[in-house]
């Protein structure tokens, strides 16, 4: 059992005020995932959690228990390197048994705590190999095997997959979520690319600039971001922004109106706001359908166009913005650079954000929630 | 086409010609020495550039001086307790200063790189002062504790700089493996560290090894010297006689030991240089 919580921990290197009051609760056996663009704090959150780094202010309890003062290995974490850091000098063998020898194990319960770890792994043919003689993600599964062998409540996980070509980096992906299914420990995971973010996690905490910016389960942040920051980061191609101005009112069929795209009705809650403000309207690209619509007056021009084989993007000019409206079609669609088309939006999926950057209550749950 | 070649063999010429000339100063010297050493004293001043008949006479008269077997074991003992402690302090040092981030770290490298920049004879008076206080006089261990304070400043800087450039995460590994400091240092980084300590470890050797002002001014008595004073002290026949023979061969018996010291670590400075890479 080893439930993670911090509350309201703060870092600071000198005057730079790293991590601000982040307060998380990580359950038993849960896959989180901290994600963000660099600098956010990810990774110096992750070296707060392990003990490699001082926690400035607020408190950090494992199990139950306070440990902030705490050594590393007193906190039963294991952690997985970005660069690995396995001993060049080692075998295999020696690397995951490095830990359990300190913790004074004795040879035999060592020597099957290894062989355990190396056929979960897959590793047992590896053992006598030094780290030089492997590949990227052999040496990959070497730091995890390294981390699991003395059995900590808590695996750490700081960017582990950055250093992997694309190909490789899907297939280990996949094998950190099978080894986290049969093993069952709580995992910390720190990464800056929102797929793996996507894919891996049970819980997503989107850290900016060191403050939480919003925790949630893939499917919530997605569908229902927060914050412009977070409606930006997550999904890929990034949401569309758009200015657009308010002009009615509602509690659940807010009019608002956008040069480009003329009078939207959105099922959004902006009682309360004043009409005329201006807002940000954010939809992402697969939330709007293009047709040549010949009879209205708001046309916009193709800019380019990508095909991916299984879809395609449609990239339209938007004046003034300084950004392309990205549109996701049919790989089969028609249209290519130099048309207009009409894209239209659909509402229900559509967001709005202050000048803040908050998002405004959505009213319809999604379908998928639904 | 012709002219191209002519140039490309000029060139090819020019560059074995300047390796040869560079060889011959480096070399000559030392192959002077050697072949000085392997004359009778009677043919010693007929100048040879290559010897005829192998005369072992002066190799056997220098052996044959207990004194200065005595004088190679004095070296032997002092070089060695040199290299030892400068590697163990050098290193533990080198920990603290490349790993450690401490308030004054960069002060304290610069007052190391300070000290020895001092000539030894600006701290002869005081370190004879020093070394009678401790009752070290006129014995190997006063020799071993003056080295010490030469050879470490680079041993120092040298392994600092060397444990810098191993990667923070494979200390950050082992202290989330339950390392402490000192696991970390022997199990971790020295293991990392050969090709560096080897490399420095002869340097501290050769230093010890050739030192002349201090082992002549700290020790009294024959059975007390090293091998430069040693081979300083050769005397000849009468006071009219420099015994350039017997000098010549004990210069050669000392050289021998850095040379096969170089030869065995050699490979090991070489190839330990690129074993430490974590990535790639």
């Amino acid at each position: 059992m080893a439930k993670l919580v911090l509350d309201k921990v703060n870092k600071r290197f000198g005057n730079a005020h790293i991590i601000r009051d982040v307060s998380l609760e990580i359950e038993n056996g849960e896959f989180v995932v901290f994600v963000g663009p660099s600098g956010c704090g990810k990774s110096t959150l992750l070296r707060l959690i392990a003990g490699l780094e001082s926690i400035s202010g607020g408190e950090l309890n494992i199990a139950g228990r306070r440990v902030n003062e705490l050594a590393p290995r007193e906190r039963g974490v294991g952690m997985v390197f970005q660069s690995y850091a396995l001993y060049p000098h080692m075998t295999v063998y020696e690397n995951i048994a490095f830990g359990l020898k300190l913790a004074k194990a004795d040879k035999h319960s060592v020597r099957e705590r290894v062989e355990q770890t190396a056929r979960i792994l897959q590793l047992e043919t590896l053992l006598d190999r030094k780290p030089k003689a492997l590949s990227g993600g052999q040496r990959q599964r070497v730091a995890m095997g390294r981390a699991m062998a003395r059995e900590p409540d808590i695996l750490l996980f700081d960017e582990p997959l950055s250093n992997l070509d694309a190909s490789l980096r899907v297939q280990m992906r996949n094998e950190i979520a099978r080894l986290h299914d049969r093993l069952g420990s709580t995992v910390v995971y720190v990464t800056h690319d929102q797929i793996e973010a996507m894919t891996l996690a049970d819980k997503i905490v989107v850290l900016n600039g060191g403050i939480v910016e919003q925790v949630g389960s893939p499917r919530e942040l997605y569908e229902h971001p927060r914050s412009r920051f977070v409606a930006g980061f997550i999904g890929s191609p990034r949401m569309n922004f758009l200015p657009v101005t308010l002009t009615a009112p509602d509690r659940h069929d807010s009019v608002v109106s956008s040069p480009h795209l003329g009078k939207l009705t959105l099922p959004i809650d902006t009682q309360g706001l004043e009409a005329g403000l201006p807002l940000t309207l954010g939809i992402r690209p697969e939330h709007i359908v293009l047709d040549d619509g010949a009879e209205t007056t708001h046309q916009l021009p193709v800019a380019n166009m990508e095909f991916l084989g299984n879809e395609a993007y449609v990239y339209l000019e938007v004046a003034g913005a300084e950004e392309l409206l990205v549109c996701r079609t049919e790989a089969t669609t028609p249209w290519r650079s130099g048309q207009s088309v009409t894209a239209r939006i659909i509402t229900a999926s559509a967001h709005l954000f202050n000048a803040d950057g908050h998002a405004l209550q959505r009213q319809v749950r999604d379908q998928a929630a639904a | 086409m012709s002219i191209r070649l002519l140039k490309a063999v000029l060139m090819k010429i020019g560059f074995w010609a300047l390796v040869a000339l560079l060889v011959c100063y480096a070399v000559f010297p030392f192959y002077y020495a050697v072949i000085t050493s392997l004359k009778p004293s009677s043919a010693l001043f007929q100048i040879d550039y290559w010897i005829n008949h192998v005369d072992l006479s002066n190799y056997a008269a220098v052996l044959s001086q207990s004194s200065f077997v005595q004088s190679i074991w004095n070296s032997i003992l002092v070089a060695f307790c040199v290299v030892g402690i400068s590697l163990t302090l050098g290193l533990t040092a080198a920990y603290a200063l490349g790993r450690v981030r401490f308030r004054g770290r960069g002060a304290v490298l610069m007052i190391v790189l300070g000290v020895s920049m001092f000539p030894q004879v600006a701290v002869l008076s005081g370190l004879f002062e020093v070394i009678r206080t401790l009752n070290l006089y006129n014995t190997p261990w006063g020799l071993v504790l003056s080295y010490t304070i030469f050879t470490l400043p680079f041993t120092v800087w040298i392994l600092t700089t060397f444990m810098r450039q191993l990667p923070g995460e494979l200390e950050e590994a082992a202290i989330m493996d339950g390392a402490t400091p000192w696991v970390t240092l022997v199990h971790v980084f020295m293991p990392l560290m050969w090709p560096a300590m080897a490399t420095t470890g002869l340097l501290a050797f050769i230093a010890a090894w050739n030192e002349f002002l201090f082992a002549l001014t700290f020790t009294l008595t024959d059975s007390q010297r090293t091998v430069p004073v040693g081979i300083a002290l050769i005397s000849g026949g009468s006071q009219y006689e420099l015994p350039w023979g017997m000098i010549m061969a004990a210069s050669v018996i000392v050289t021998v030991p850095l040379v096969v010291l170089v030869i065995i670590f050699q490979r090991r400075i070489v190839s330990g240089l690129t074993a430490g890479a974590v990535k790639g």
